[in-house]
């Protein structure tokens, strides 16, 4: 039986050769996430920045000026109107928090465009709540991770997963500043996802070290590093293309309500993929690793 | 690791027979006896509703034991015949002077004995530990203890709860789920409403009902000008309209044994009829009899509803409410008296109304990615590993099949994040048969025959396969315990996707390629 190899057997390539290029190339991504949040910040959704949220959806155009001008009557303050997967749907956004009696005109006018698909209200004590709640999950989610892989190796894996964790984040975060993506409770979660999928990646590159530190005593860390790379490629690439087959069917078939979330997660498979295969590995050869490994009977 | 016992494989055959029972009701209408027919809870997002999260004002229960607190010391040190000044509310509890000396004492234990449920609160606790004293001078500063309080939000929530499940049932919905969360929130979901305004307007009120009579000694209108009387306090109506109303109440709401929507016999408009119980009835006849004439105010939530006059006494224990109502307030009124008034006025935090329309296309997509991206996956292990590739495509299948039935089995609420979940799932529970096939192809390459190249394969890979589930788990399972709604949603496939994928991918195909090993001995591995 004839199969597709994507990755032929035995490849050898130099993947530590251009660590000084992915090296200046992630200090800067991860400076212009960085710079890019300081001046654009986040698009926060309603979940962070409270508010008032309506999708409508009409069987016919809806006509985006006219919702502004019947809507400037009731005096709500800062609106966003925009179109929400075709020209047929759209969203409302209200900033203020307005009262009961004001959304409830607000949607019998929105009511004479189209039906009401989803109202979301979320008061200024909650979007502070889930802000901390979303930041406490990360830490908690890296931390517990950080202390398994410590476990299971040495700091040195744990330090280097660290480092590829918050540079996967950032640079994701960064993404989602630069192009003003809506950031919303959602997002949080695939936040999460991203790091475990990319903790996932570089796990198995850096068992493939462990394993090769006691199989090859004498071999150098270069080599050592690079081989193990070369020897887990294979694997790399076709379960990152499964993942992204399985997302962007998500994406593209999944409806309106989940794209951002589906676009983090794509977004998330790249930076993870990249990050374990020249980040977390090149880090090992910095943070020097033990070469004696007689006594550790760890699997 | 390649040999699997008879015993064994039985086992694993029930697993598997087992998971597809659990999932079958989801895709058939067909009930089949003695087998489960539970299927997948489908969550608001995905079946339409209302999600809103409401918090008990604990301040004003605070404010409101603060002030009965004030009346009960008012009372007690007047019945004793002890001189005081600046006698007031504090925020949780109340400060008093006592003028004679002397009897800071008494003043002191009287107040101390306040404690034991004098003030007909109902959410007065055990003796002794409401509140704490402290004097200074002639200064008696009475603070509520936080457990008390505590103990006073908790029966509060706990009352809410049930007023509000009462208030709901008045609507007509089906399966509305209330609980409560924290220490003073609610968190309630209704699925398939129509219209979350009506909801949010019950829900907006007390409801806490009173009948009192107006003071017709001065016009509201004069008094505001010149003094309030001090029995009196000024009440608008919902027009706007004042009424100079007394403070005295005759009968309170917590005396209605019934109230029912209808309408006026001859004028044809929407009131609401309303029944006392025994007590209540006696209060309100007494009440009427003596003040024939005169006009009485009924008060809800401080804001007058009408104020008729008294024609003739009512001594029947039962009367009716002309507001002016349209009939859904009528209804509404009906359902908030029947109810009960809440312990404290609600906040709503957070709101989320999805309408069915929505949740439908929601489900609809959900299943299409599925699919497709369920296909795509199959199509391309296929091609990648052959004859492997089709085993582990069946622990793929046999994958998505255990999910839904575990998630029928634990009654797991499915939402759209969570359908994300099972579609990320089958992208990524390829990894581990991923991972020991590139095993096998590595020892195969080394020289290892067929047979002990697929058993260091499976051997070597599962380290690997331990770690790099357990830390994607751990990320899964902080997002459920920390997540709420669609988000845990989410975190529930994805956990329980971690679990089957690592079973089918490391222990199904691990039997099939046994048996089919064993079968036909190959000499040679086609990968």
């Amino acid at each position: 039986m004839k199969t597709l190899k994507l990755v032929k057997q035995n490849t050898k390539i130099e993947f530590l050769k251009i660590r000084k290029f992915t090296t200046i190339l992630s200090v800067f991504l991860c400076a212009s996430a960085f710079i890019s949040f300081l001046f654009f910040n986040l698009n926060f959704g309603i979940d962070f920045k409270g508010g008032t949220l309506i999708e409508v959806k009409s069987s016919s155009i809806i006509e985006i000026a006219k919702v502004r001008s019947s809507l400037s009557v009731l005096d709500l303050g800062d609106l966003q109107i925009q179109n929400f997967g075709s020209e047929k749907n759209i969203l409302v956004r209200v900033e203020n928090q307005i009262s009961s009696s004001k959304s409830s005109s607000a949607l019998d006018e929105l009511r004479s465009f189209g039906e009401i698909q989803r109202v979301e209200v979320v008061g200024p004590k909650i979007s502070s709540e889930l802000i901390q709640k979303g930041i406490t999950a990360i830490i908690m989610a890296v931390s517990l991770m950080l202390f398994y892989i410590w476990i299971r190796f040495e700091w040195q894996f744990s330090l280097g997963a660290i480092i590829a964790l918050i540079h996967d984040v950032l640079i994701t975060i960064g993404i989602f500043s630069f192009f003003q993506i809506e950031f919303n409770l959602s997002i949080i979660a695939a936040l999460l996802t991203i790091i475990g999928y990319s903790m996932n990646d570089t796990v198995v590159v850096y068992d493939r070290i462990r394993e090769n530190l006691r199989k090859y005593k004498k071999l150098d860390l270069y080599s050592l590093i690079n081989s193990s790379i070369n020897q887990t490629l294979s694997r790399t690439v076709l379960t990152s293309l499964t993942t992204l087959i399985a997302l962007f069917s998500l994406y593209l078939l999944g409806g309106e309500v989940i794209k951002g979330f589906t676009l983090a997660m794509i977004i998330g498979v790249f930076i993870g993929t990249y990050s374990s295969t020249f980040i977390a590995s090149q880090l090992l050869l910095y943070l020097g690793v033990k070469r004696d490994w007689t006594k550790n009977n760890n699997i | 690791m390649l040999y699997f016992s008879n015993s064994k494989i039985l086992f694993l055959l029930i697993i598997c027979v087992f998971g597809f029972f659990l999932a079958l009701p989801n895709f058939s209408k067909i009930n089949i006896p003695f087998l489960p027919s539970q299927t997948i809870n489908l969550g608001l997002d995905l079946r339409g509703g209302s999600y809103l999260l409401l918090e008990v004002d604990t301040d004003s229960i605070n404010k409101d034991r603060s002030q009965s607190l004030v009346e009960d010391i008012r009372v007690s040190l007047r019945e004793n015949k002890i001189k005081y000044i600046g006698l007031r509310s504090l925020e949780s509890g109340a400060e008093v002077r006592i003028q004679d000396s002397l009897k800071i004492k008494d003043a002191e234990e009287l107040i101390r004995d306040l404690n034991n449920g004098t003030s007909g609160n109902i959410f007065n606790t055990q003796k002794a530990d409401e509140f704490s004293i402290t004097t200074s001078d002639n200064l008696l500063q009475v603070i509520l203890n936080d457990s008390s309080l505590k103990e006073k939000y908790r029966l509060a929530v706990l009352q809410s709860i049930e007023i509000i499940r009462r208030r709901i049932d008045g609507l007509g919905v089906t399966e509305p789920s209330i609980q409560r969360q924290g220490n003073n929130r609610i968190l309630l979901e209704v699925p398939g409403l129509d219209d979350p305004q009506r909801l949010k307007d019950l829900l907006g009120q007390t409801a806490k009902l009173n009948f009192r009579m107006v003071d017709v000694s001065v016009s509201a209108g004069e008094a505001k000008r010149t003094k309030v009387p001090s029995r009196s306090e000024i009440i608008s109506d919902t027009d706007g309209i004042q009424y100079l109303v007394m403070k005295k109440i005759l009968v309170s709401g917590e005396r209605l044994v019934d109230a029912q929507a209808s309408f006026d016999g001859t004028t044809n408009s929407p009131i609401v009829n309303f029944r006392f119980d025994t007590v209540g009835g006696k209060y309100f006849a007494k009440a009427t009899s003596g003040n024939v004439g005169k006009p009485f105010a009924i008060v809800l939530d401080n804001q007058v509803i009408s104020a008729p006059i008294i024609r003739s006494p009512i001594l029947g224990g039962s009367g009716q409410i002309e507001g002016g109502f349209s009939v859904e307030e009528a209804n509404n009124l009906a359902i908030l008296l029947r109810a009960g008034a809440l312990p404290a006025p609600l906040e709503i935090l957070e709101e989320k109304t999805i309408g069915p329309g929505l949740g439908q296309d929601s489900i609809e997509s959900g299943k299409l990615a599925t699919i497709v991206g369920l296909i795509g996956v199959l199509l391309f292990i296929s091609i990648s590993y052959g004859r492997f590739g089709i085993y582990a495509n069946f622990a793929l299948i046999l994958n998505v099949i255990m999910i839904v039935g575990l998630l029928s089995l634990l009654q797991a609420t499915l939402t759209l994040p969570g359908i994300a979940g099972i579609v990320l799932t089958i992208g990524m529970a390829v990894d581990s048969n991923v991972i020991i096939f590139e095993r096998i192809r590595d020892e195969y390459a080394n020289g290892k025959s067929p047979f002990s190249a697929v058993e260091s394969g499976y051997s070597k890979s599962l380290g690997t396969i331990l770690d790099a589930n357990v830390t994607t788990l751990i990320a899964s399972l902080v997002l459920f315990f920390l997540g709420t709604g669609p988000v845990k949603g989410f975190a529930v496939t994805l956990s329980v996707g971690i679990i089957t994928s690592v079973f089918t991918a490391f222990v199904i195909t691990r039997l099939i390629i046994s048996i089919w090993l064993l079968k036909n001995k190959p000499t040679e591995l086609s990968f």
